[in-house]
């Protein structure tokens, strides 16, 4: 039995339907990331299970108790905020120690889980500091040291790394991972950062519009993305119209002066997808013409039109000489690396 | 005071003005005349009138005695009538605040439009005339079968009516009313500073209703109250309309004896003396409470 | 954010009712026929609205009210925005000073200013007269224009300025194509909160006032002295009435919340 269940989890603002048939089952221990672009819900699928919004329908179940029927206040989840939501008039030993204070945890043993939490996110001597007086990273610390000294059954992270500048959020980001890893607990971190998610997640969910797209590990959503929208979701995607020529035996794959031997499940006018770095410059293969050559220190950048429209293609910079711009080259990629789709629809 | 500071922009274009030392005073200098022609000169005037003697026939002697301020310290008139005043300013903050702040967040809670509506019906009343706004209270109270007392005898609350015409009693419930727009917009104010996630956080951390409100919001909305008090507190001591219509020719505050004292008596250097004594008090009371305040919350709030 | 429980409602109901109650009464004992002050009354009359007719001081009274208000808040504008200009722009000695003087009004109580008004002005023999009244006004609304003048000065992108100094406008041109436009919305917002801190005025002006120069609320306040009678409430109830009138005009053709917030159009 999973450690967390939501089961066609649904929420209704007046007549609009934020989240709509969400079931997801979480492992004990997990890491899963909700992903997706602004407004798709991922907060509010976090704050019913957090029990600040009550589901319109559908369970939500932690080791197979009804979560929806127990008061926020007992559930006994760590919550980190987008805006950290530290309290301003306490000093940060108080604000760790205030969730203890509420379970009535001992003065003596308070005080020493406080600082063990200080100390595990970095800040051991910073009890008696204010949190206006702390730079984000470090409010963020406070935060998530606040949410785990009640060593929750669940730790729910909403974006709490977003308001970090670029440096800080990748090191708070291997901090996270390491912190979770040791103590083991269930996470859930709502992201609409593709490369936050990939990083840190066992399992991410991909949202769009209330729904769930997709639920796979991150090299299964990104090798394999159940639709367009995953695919363009998760980084770079070239996508290519192709038609599947029958009258061949076998049947052929065509996309402009590029072939291969048709896949057996798809029929009629296709979408080939591929990332732009699993494209090679090959000597037979879709003709295309560079527009564009940036160069990005590891790898070079191709900007191309191609029979089938414009493409990107990345490689990796070797050493080797590479096409410069203005020149014809064929593009060329092995079968596993593309996804093919009926146009129109999810294959 | 001042609340603009001196984060300030600098100066950057001077290049089309005279010299940039000079341009700020030129540009305060009608307003600094008018302030120190017709502000400045007039109150230093009214110091110097508290000093003046005054007799019935002769009126007012442009001498310099101490004659006023022994009467107001000697009398015991005097005392009680300005601890009338400081007990009415009081017990009517204390209403406000008691009565305003859980409104200003049962509004704040409210979605949208409903709050709109409701501020607008709350803070309407200050775009309406005082005299009006305490006619109705005079009419509410109105003698001992007066709406108020019936409405409090049919709910038990009371046996007897209560006097609240001409009474302090009356002049506080008016006074509070009056005022309540001030506090509730403090309060709000204070509000809109704080998280709107800092209760699900504190919630998230096992605190039940009545902990939250205790330990985070009151906490938090504690400045917003107490500047709200200082006005209130200060707006009330020196009230004229209300208590002058409520408390009626007998019941006298600051601001009506004094208007009396100029108008009805005549005896102006008293009169003077008995305002220059509310402003100093209020000044040393405001300013005082202000320091207090801000060494107090200086560490949290920057 | 949660909602509000039932008791929270029910306090709020409550605090609502109190705070409109005697606005509400004020209005009823309007109409009433009878010829004095009662509650609850019976009937309904218009008598005391017709009655303002026979007491053209009121009316007087109103006018007076409604043009010291209008002049004095605009006079306090001519000298509030180059105050603004300068406490926002200028980092000089005595700034800090300067805004307390400026700002001092709000924390003399109207008494003791009426007083200290009422002393200069007989004995500069200006006693009683609407230019003293004028004067006076200007000074005590002179903080509400000064603040709203300055809030919209300070929040105004300097940049947009700078540029039109770059195409070569200066000085007064400056001012009167780039700066006024820009910070208009502040002007305008003052003046509205002057407006009303001098139309509402009544416990400095009850000391400069004289027959004749009686604005509303002095006249008010003076008429229930001496007379028991709804005259004073028709008189309410009608300017309550004209004060709705004009927030829903202000409301629908300006946006009450640009008024309150010194707020620039959303355009913007
Ligand atoms: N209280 C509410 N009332 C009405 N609509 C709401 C409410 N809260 C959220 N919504 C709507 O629900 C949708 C999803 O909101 P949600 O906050 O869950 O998005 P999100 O995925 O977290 O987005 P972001 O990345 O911007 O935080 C949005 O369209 C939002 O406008
Ligand atoms: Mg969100």
């Amino acid at each position: 039995m999973s450690f967390l269940e939501l089961e066609h989890v649904a929420k209704q603002f007046g007549s609009q339907t934020v989240v709509d048939d969400f079931s997801l089952a979480v492992r004990k221990g997990e890491f899963i990331s909700f992903l997706g672009p602004s407004g798709c819900g991922k907060t509010t699928t976090l704050q019913m299970i957090a029990g600040f919004l009550e589901p319109s329908r559908g369970a939500i179940r932690l080791e197979g108790h009804d979560l929806t029927a127990v008061h926020p206040a007992r559930r006994g989840l760590g919550v980190v905020f987008q805006s950290y939501a530290l309290f301003p008039h306490m000093t940060v030993a108080e604000n760790v120690a205030f969730g203890l204070e509420m379970r009535r945890v001992p003065r003596s043993q308070r005080a020493e889980r406080v600082a063990a939490a200080l100390a595990m996110v970095g800040l051991a001597g910073y009890e008696a500091r204010y949190p206006r007086r702390m730079s984000g990273g470090q409010q963020q610390r406070v935060a998530l040291a606040r949410a785990l000294v009640i060593q929750p059954s669940v730790l729910l992270l909403d974006e709490p790394l977003s308001n970090l500048d670029a440096k800080l959020r990748e090191e708070m980001q291997i901090e996270l991972r390491q912190i979770q890893r040791t103590l083991g607990t269930t996470t859930i971190l709502v992201t609409h950062d593709q490369n936050e998610a990939m990083s840190l997640s066992d399992r991410i969910v991909v949202m769009s519009q209330g729904r769930i797209e997709q639920i796979g590990t991150p090299q299964e959503t990104y090798e394999r993305p159940a639709s367009a929208f995953v695919s363009q979701f998760l980084g770079k995607t070239n996508d290519f119209a192709a038609t599947v020529d029958r009258t061949a035996n076998p049947a052929r794959l065509v996309a402009g002066s590029w072939q291969a031997p048709a896949p057996v499940a798809v029929a009629g006018p296709v979408t080939i997808s591929l990332r732009p770095e699993r494209i090679s410059f090959a000597d037979v293969g879709l003709a295309a013409r560079i527009v564009s050559r940036i160069f990005q220190g590891n790898h070079w950048l191709f900007q191309c039109e191609t029979e089938c429209g414009p493409a990107l293609v990345v490689r990796q910079n070797d050493g080797k000489p590479q096409p410069a711009e203005g020149e014809a080259v064929r593009l060329a990629w092995r079968l596993e690396d593309m996804s093919v789709r009926s146009s129109g629809g999810a294959a | 005071m001042s609340t603009v500071g001196t984060t300030a922009p600098q100066a950057v274009v001077a290049s089309s003005e005279p010299s940039a030392a000079g341009t700020p005073w030129l540009l305060s200098a009608p307003a600094l005349m008018l302030f120190v022609g017709v502000l400045v000169i007039p109150l230093a005037m009214t110091v110097m009138l508290s000093f003046h003697d005054w007799g019935q026939y002769k009126g007012i002697e442009p001498v310099f005695i101490l004659k006023n301020w022994r009467e107001i310290a000697s009398d015991p008139y005097y005392a009680e009538m300005f601890w009338r005043t400081f007990r009415i300013a009081l017990l009517a903050t204390a209403i406000t605040a008691v009565l305003g702040a859980p409104e200003a967040y049962i509004l704040n809670r409210m979605s949208g439009r409903w709050k709109g509506f409701f501020m607008l019906l709350i803070l309407g009343p200050l775009l309406i005339s005082v005299v009006a706004r305490t006619l109705g209270w005079a009419l509410l109270f109105g003698g001992n079968n007066g709406l108020v007392n019936k409405l409090l005898i049919s709910l038990g609350l009371i046996n007897a009516p209560l006097p609240f015409m001409f009474t302090e009693t009356g002049i506080v419930v008016a006074l509070a009313h009056v005022m309540m727009p001030f506090m509730v917009l403090s309060v709000w104010v204070a509000l809109q500073r704080v998280d709107p996630q800092i209760e699900n956080a504190a919630m998230s951390l096992g605190a039940g209703a009545f902990t939250i409100i205790r330990r985070i919001i009151l906490p938090q909305i504690m400045p917003g109250v107490l500047s709200g008090a200082i006005i209130v507190f200060s707006l009330s001591a020196s009230a004229f309309a209300t208590p002058a219509i409520i408390g009626g020719r007998r019941l006298k505050v600051a601001a009506t004896l004094a208007y009396d004292e100029f108008l009805n008596t005549l005896n102006w250097p008293l009169g003077a003396a008995v305002a220059v004594l509310l402003l100093v008090a209020l000044a040393l009371i405001v300013v005082g409470s202000n320091a207090l305040i801000e060494r107090r919350y200086a560490e949290v709030f920057r | 954010m949660r909602t509000n429980g039932p008791l929270a409602l029910a306090f709020h109901t409550i605090f609502v009712v109190v705070m409109l109650a005697p606005i509400v009464v004020v209005c009823l004992v309007a109409f009433t026929p009878e010829g004095f002050l009662s509650l609850p009354t019976h009937g309904f009359s218009l008598r005391w609205f017709r009655e303002i007719a026979n007491y053209p001081e009121f009316v007087h009274a109103f006018w007076i009210s409604l043009g010291l208000g209008m002049l004095s808040s605009f006079v306090a504008l001519l000298f509030a925005v180059p105050v603004a200009l300068a406490i926002a722009r200028y980092q000089f000695r005595g700034r800090e000073a300067l805004m307390a003087l400026f700002l001092s009004p709000l924390m003399i109580p109207h008494v003791v200013l009426g007083i200290a008004f009422l002393r200069f002005f007989t004995s500069i023999g200006m006693g009683g007269s609407f230019a003293a009244l004028l004067v006076a006004h200007v000074i005590v609304v002179f903080p509400f224009a000064l603040r709203l003048t300055l809030a919209a000065t300070t929040g105004m992108d300097r940049s947009i300025e700078m540029a039109a100094v770059s195409l070569g406008a200066g000085g007064w041109t400056l001012f009167r194509r780039v700066t006024l436009p820009l910070i208009l919305p502040g002007v305008i917002s003052g003046w509205a909160l002057a407006f009303i801190q001098s139309f509402d005025d009544l416990t400095m002006t009850v000391f400069l006032a004289a027959p004749g120069t009686e604005t509303l609320p002095v006249r008010m306040f003076l008429y229930i002295q001496d007379n028991i009678d709804p005259l004073v409430t028709s008189v309410s109830a009608s300017v309550i009435a004209i004060t709705m009138t004009a927030l829903i005009l202000l409301d629908r053709f300006y946006g009450l919340d640009r008024v309150l917030a010194g707020k620039s159009d959303p355009g913007r």
